[in-house]
C-alpha cells in the first residue's frame, strides 16, 4: 500500500537501506569502480555489489555496448540516407543504460525517454522496433507488456510520473517489482519530475529515478538546469541519492543494484545521477558546433565508457582475438538485420489512421472514418489514391 | 428509488464502483479525511481504505501522471480536480499522455482513467472556481467527455465512466450539487441509457432546445416558460459532449427546424459551435432559420457580482428561442 499512513507530515527517508548514511553519499563523490585507465579500482562498500559480476559477465556487459553503439551509429547512418527521418544518438551514454538495465529484473518496469535506446536493447527490443517510431511506421516501436519497458517518452520528464504511478500500483498489488524512470538532466528542471519526487517520497514508492547528466539539453548546458549538483537535489525530497560515473559500466551497476534492493525491499525510492556525455548531436538534426567547445568532447572522449571497460578487459586477459571476432561479428550482424529490418518495413495501410483511438466506437470518428473510406474508394485502389494524396 | 442530492448520488455511485472492482481507485486532494471540498467522497476513505481512496498531494499534473502509471499498472483511477480552474496543470498529462496512449502504444496501453470536474458558475466563487473547460477535451481525440444534468444521470453515468475503458472527463456541475432527485441505486447499468446518448427530457415541435450540465434544468424551465406563450420547446439534454449524440438531435430538428444551443462556457470554438456546424452540414434543408447559440460571452470568467449576466439564464435563453423563431428579440433589426 502506497498509504502515506503517519497522516502527520509523512514523509519520511525510513526503511531499510535508507540509512542517514546513504543520504550523505550525495556531496559530490563520485562513485566509480573502473577508471577511464581501465583500473579496477576496490570500494568498500560498492565492490559487494558486483562481486558476483564474473569475468563471462564482464565480457557480456561489453558486448552489449558495443552492440549498441553499432546499433546507435547504423541509424545514424540510415538517417543520413534518408531511411529515417530522425534519430537521437546515445553515443557515451552506453554504460549508464546497458549498466543500469542489466540491474533489472525482468518484471520490473521501465519507463524510458526517447534517447533510452540501450536500455530497450538490453530489456529485449528488437533493433528494428526501435528506429520504427523515428521512420515514421508507428508512434512507437513495441507493445510495453511483452518487454516491461513502456514506449519512449518524448515529452520531457513525464514518464517519471507513470513510473511512480505505475509504483505506486506495485504497492498496491503487495508485489516486489520495481519501477525505474529514465530521464535526463534537462527533465530535472521540469514540474512533472519534481512532482514525481513528491509522490514517491511521500508514499515511499518502489521506484528509481534514474537520471543521465550527460551534460547537455540540445544546446543548454546542465549548469542552466541546476545551480548544485543534480543528485543533491533528492535530498530536499527526503529521497537518497547516489552520484555514480555514468561512463563506468560496473559502477552504474552497482548503484541501480542498491537502489532497486532498497526500493524492492520497502525502503522507497533512490535518485540516481549518472554523469555521463552525450558525445553526439541531440538528434541528427542539431549542431553541437554552434553551442559547445570541442575541447569539452575530447575531454570526455578519454573518459569513453566502451574503451575503459576494453582496457579492464585486456589487463585481465580477457580481451581475446576470439572474443573480439565475436563481439565484432554480433555488432555487425544486427546491425545488418536493423538496416534489412528498417528498409523492408512494411507501410501501414491508409485507414490505420483510424485505429486505436479509442478502444470502442466513437460515432463522430466513425463518421469521419466512413467518409475518408468512401473518399479513397472513389479512386479505385484505396492504397494507390492514398500515396498520391501524400505526393501532392 | 431513493430521494437523494446530486452529490450524493455521485458519492453512491462511486461507492458501487469501488465494491464492484477492487482496481478502482479514487485519488484527489482533499478527498479522504474531508470527502472532498463538496464531500462528494464522504465517507469512501474510512470504508475502502486510505490505499483505495488516497489524498494526493498538491499537483495536479502529478495525480494525473501517476494516474497514468496505475492505468499502465491495471488499475482505473477515478482522478478527481478540485475546481475546474485547476486543471491546467494536468492538462498536458491529459492531453499528451491519457488522450494518445491507447492510439500510441496501438491498444495494448489502456487508459481507463476517469476525471471527474466540478465545472461551471453561479455560487458566487472567487477566480478560477468557476470555468467551463470542456471544449479543450472535446477538442482533443482520445478523450471521452460528459456532463451531467440530474442525480440519475450521475449515479448512473459515473459507474460507467469508470467502466469505460477510454479516459473519461465527467463534469460535475457544482452549483446542481444539492438539488434533490430520485435515484434507483437497484438499476440495472446494462439495461441504461448508454453514455454517449443524449436525451429528450422536455417533447417539443417548434424549436430544439440543446443544453448539458448545469443549463438543462435552466433548459426545462425556459421551456415551461415557452409553453405559457404556446411555443413548444424540445429539450435536449446533451449528456456526452464527445461524441455528440448528432443522431438523436438530427431528428429533432429535422421535426422543428430550429436550433437553439446555450452552454456557460464561452462561445467562440465552443461545444455550441460544433453543434450548430455539424447540424448545418447534416441537415441544412430542414433548418428554417440559422442555429442560435446562447453561452457565455468570450471574457474571463466574471467576478462573482457579474456572473448571472454572463451565465445564460432562462430569459437570454428565451431570448434565444424568439430568434430562431424570428419573433421579435434583443437582436431584432441587426443584421447577423
Amino acid at each position: 500500500m502506497f498509504t502515506d499512513d503517519a497522516g502527520t507530515g509523512g514523509i519520511s527517508a525510513g526503511g531499510p537501506g535508507n540509512s542517514a548514511e546513504s543520504n550523505r553519499r550525495t556531496g559530490g563523490d563520485l562513485l566509480q569502480l573502473i577508471t577511464p585507465a581501465g583500473d579496477r579500482v576496490s570500494h568498500p562498500e560498492f565492490d559487494s555489489w558486483v562481486q558476483d559480476v564474473s569475468d563471462e559477465q564482464l565480457g557480456s556487459l561489453y558486448e552489449d555496448m558495443v552492440v549498441i553503439r553499432r546499433i546507435d551509429s547504423e541509424a545514424t547512418a540510415l538517417q543520413r540516407q534518408g531511411e529515417l527521418a530522425l534519430w537521437p544518438p546515445l553515443l557515451g551514454q552506453e554504460a549508464s543504460q546497458i549498466g543500469s538495465a542489466r540491474a533489472l529484473r525482468e518484471d520490473d518496469f521501465v519507463f524510458p525517454s526517447y534517447r533510452d535506446n540501450g536500455v530497450a536493447y538490453v530489456r529485449g527490443v528488437n533493433p528494428e522496433d526501435i528506429v520504427k517510431a523515428w521512420r515514421g511506421n508507428a508512434l512507437a516501436g513495441w507493445d510495453p507488456y511483452s518487454v516491461n519497458v513502456a514506449t519512449q517518452q518524448i515529452i520531457i520528464g513525464a514518464q517519471t510520473l507513470h513510473a511512480t504511478g505505475y509504483a505506486m500500483g506495485i504497492q498496491n498489488d503487495g508485489a516486489d517489482a520495481v519501477a525505474v524512470a529514465y530521464f535526463g538532466d534537462g527533465a530535472t528542471s521540469e514540474g512533472d519530475v519534481n512532482e514525481a519526487l513528491v509522490f514517491a517520497a511521500s508514499f515511499q514508492s518502489p521506484v528509481v529515478f534514474f537520471c543521465q547528466n550527460n551534460h547537455w539539453a540540445i544546446s543548454e548546458p546542465v549548469r542552466l538546469q541546476s545551480h548544485i549538483q543534480i543528485a543533491d537535489r533528492a535530498a530536499g525530497f527526503g529521497i537518497p541519492s547516489i552520484r555514480v560515473d555514468g561512463n563506468d559500466v560496473l559502477a552504474v551497476m552497482a548503484a541501480t543494484r542498491i537502489a532497486i534492493d532498497r526500493a524492492r525491499h520497502g525502503g522507497g525510492p533512490t535518485f540516481i545521477e549518472a554523469v555521463t556525455y552525450r558525445m553526439g548531436p541531440h538528434t541528427t538534426a542539431d549542431d553541437p558546433t554552434k553551442y559547445r567547445d570541442a575541447n569539452e568532447l575530447e575531454d570526455w572522449a578519454a573518459k569513453d565508457p566502451i574503451a575503459r571497460l576494453k582496457s579492464l578487459l585486456e589487463r585481465k586477459g580477457l580481451l581475446t582475438e576470439d572474443f573480439e571476432t565475436a563481439v565484432a561479428a554480433k555488432a555487425d550482424a544486427v546491425a545488418k538485420a536493423l538496416r534489412s529490418g528498417t528498409i523492408n518495413m512494411p507501410e501501414p495501410a491508409p485507414m490505420d489512421i483510424f485505429k486505436n483511438v479509442y478502444s470502442t466506437p466513437h460515432s463522430t470518428l466513425d463518421r469521419q472514418q466512413d467518409h475518408y473510406s468512401r473518399y479513397l474508394a472513389s479512386f479505385g485502389d484505396p492504397a494507390e489514391a492514398a500515396s498520391e494524396e501524400g505526393a501532392r | 428509488m431513493t430521494q437523494m442530492t446530486f452529490a450524493r448520488a455521485i458519492n453512491s455511485g462511486l461507492r458501487k464502483s469501488l465494491e464492484n472492482d477492487p482496481k478502482v481507485i479514487l485519488m484527489g486532494e482533499d478527498i479522504g479525511a474531508l470527502g472532498g471540498v463538496f464531500r462528494v467522497t464522504d465517507g469512501l476513505q474510512k470504508d475502502f481504505g486510505t490505499h483505495r481512496v488516497v489524498d494526493t498531494p498538491l499537483a495536479e499534473s502529478g495525480i494525473m501522471g501517476t494516474a497514468v502509471g496505475l492505468a499502465y499498472r491495471g488499475y482505473r483511477p477515478v482522478v478527481e480536480i478540485q475546481f475546474d480552474g485547476f486543471i491546467y496543470p494536468a492538462f498536458d498529462q491529459i492531453v499528451s499522455q491519457v488522450a494518445k496512449m491507447h492510439y500510441r502504444t496501438q491498444g495494448a496501453v489502456k487508459m481507463p482513467i476517469t476525471i471527474r470536474v466540478p465545472f461551471g458558475g453561479g455560487i458566487g466563487s472567487p477566480e478560477h472556481h468557476s470555468e467551463s473547460p470542456e471544449a479543450y477535451f472535446t477538442h482533443t481525440s482520445g478523450l471521452r467527455v460528459i456532463s451531467v444534468s440530474n442525480p440519475q444521470d450521475a449515479y448512473t453515468m459515473i459507474q460507467q465512466a469508470i467502466a469505460s475503458d477510454d479516459p473519461v472527463l465527467y463534469f460535475e456541475p457544482k452549483r446542481r450539487y444539492h438539488d434533490k432527485g430520485e435515484v434507483n441505486e437497484s438499476q440495472d447499468l446494462s439495461a441504461a441509457l448508454s453514455m454517449e446518448q443524449a436525451r429528450v427530457v422536455t417533447d417539443g415541435t417548434d424549436v430544439t432546445l440543446v443544453a448539458y450540465g448545469p443549463l438543462v434544468k435552466t433548459a426545462k424551465d425556459a421551456a415551461l416558460a415557452a409553453a405559457d406563450e404556446g411555443i413548444s420547446v424540445e429539450v435536449i439534454d446533451l449528456r456526452s459532449l464527445s461524441p455528440v449524440d448528432f443522431a438523436t438531435l438530427e431528428a429533432s430538428v429535422r421535426k422543428t427546424g430550429r436550433l437553439v444551443i446555450t452552454h456557460e462556457a464561452s462561445q467562440s470554438g465552443g461545444i455550441g459551435a460544433e453543434v450548430a456546424a455539424s447540424i448545418t452540414e447534416r441537415c441544412f434543408y430542414h433548418l428554417e432559420a440559422a442555429p442560435v447559440r446562447v453561452t457565455g460571452f468570450d471574457v474571463p470568467y466574471p467576478y462573482s457580482k457579474l456572473e448571472m449576466h454572463h451565465l445564460p439564464g432562462l430569459d437570454r435563453i428565451l431570448d434565444g428561442v424568439d430568434r430562431a423563431l424570428g419573433r421579435p428579440n434583443s437582436l431584432s433589426g441587426l443584421e447577423g
